[in-house]
């Protein structure tokens, strides 16, 4: 079964979206996503979804989906790389997602998440 | 109205609606559509496309390119011989979901094309065409 890969770098959990995406796909992440961050107690996920050209309200819930789950498993999670016509679409969708931070590329997602694990 | 080009692609499981979505695309680059309309109109597509799935069972989408005294379209038609839809103005509510999902599928398509039109009966099926021009 096709998966995407989770990579671990310090405290954080880095998963690079590159395919495009099916609900199985999204499911399964949503799950490996857990249990990765239960096994190693990651503070932090960053989500890279640069590579995606659409991102339909089934993705969108599973982005949301883990962003929430994380909290509660005491881990933030930051969205990166959404490129401008994929948001356009999003907002016109309806999808707005409220409860997932957001940071323009890598880098600065990485900052962000170091500031909220810090404080 | 003269159509340019058409054809019609299998939607019968879930690796379909990306394989939609990809002709979508290819299409959608074809009439010189600008990258947020496409970008609209191909995620249109995926939501359209996973309810044929999920809700009709399979089906087909009929595609074409028209050109309206030189304003070219894409014209997608997804059809199914489902259930049907038994009430279309809930089916059409923000928000709205008989399958677990946002009910945001037939709602934010709608709103990420220029025309929609919703052709369904219980028992006979749903058929939806949506059009975006360029």
């Amino acid at each position: 079964m096709e998966r995407i890969p989770i990579l671990k770098m310090g405290d954080f959990l880095l998963v690079t979206i590159q395919v495009d995406m099916y609900d199985q796909l999204a499911l399964t992440l949503q799950d490996d996503l857990t249990e990765r961050i239960s096994r190693t107690s990651a503070r932090g996920v960053l989500i890279d979804i640069t590579a995606l050209d659409m991102v339909d309200s089934f993705i969108g819930r599973m982005i949301d989906t883990i962003s929430s789950l994380s909290k509660i498993m005491d881990a933030e999670t930051v969205l990166v790389g959404m490129q401008p016509a994929v948001a356009i679409t999003l907002v016109e969708l309806g999808l707005y997602l409220p409860g997932v931070s957001t940071a323009l590329d890598v880098e600065r997602g990485m900052k962000l998440l170091e500031q909220r694990v810090r404080l | 109205m003269n159509v340019r080009s058409s054809g019609t692609q299998p939607i019968r499981v879930e690796q379909d609606v990306v394989l939609a979505r990809q002709t979508a695309r290819k299409l959608a680059t074809e009439c010189g559509m600008r990258l947020v309309d496409l970008t609209k109109m191909v995620t249109a597509v995926s939501e359209l496309a996973r309810n044929t799935v999920v809700y009709g069972g399979g089906g087909d989408m009929d595609w074409e390119i028209i050109d309206d005294f030189g304003r070219i379209g894409l014209r997608l038609v997804f059809r199914d011989e489902g259930p049907g839809i038994p009430d279309i103005k809930l089916a059409l509510t923000d928000g709205w979901t008989s399958g677990g999902g946002l009910g945001l599928g037939l709602t934010g398509a709608r709103r990420l094309v220029d025309e929609f039109e919703l052709d369904t009966a219980p028992g006979e099926g749903t058929r939806i065409t949506v059009t975006r021009w360029t």
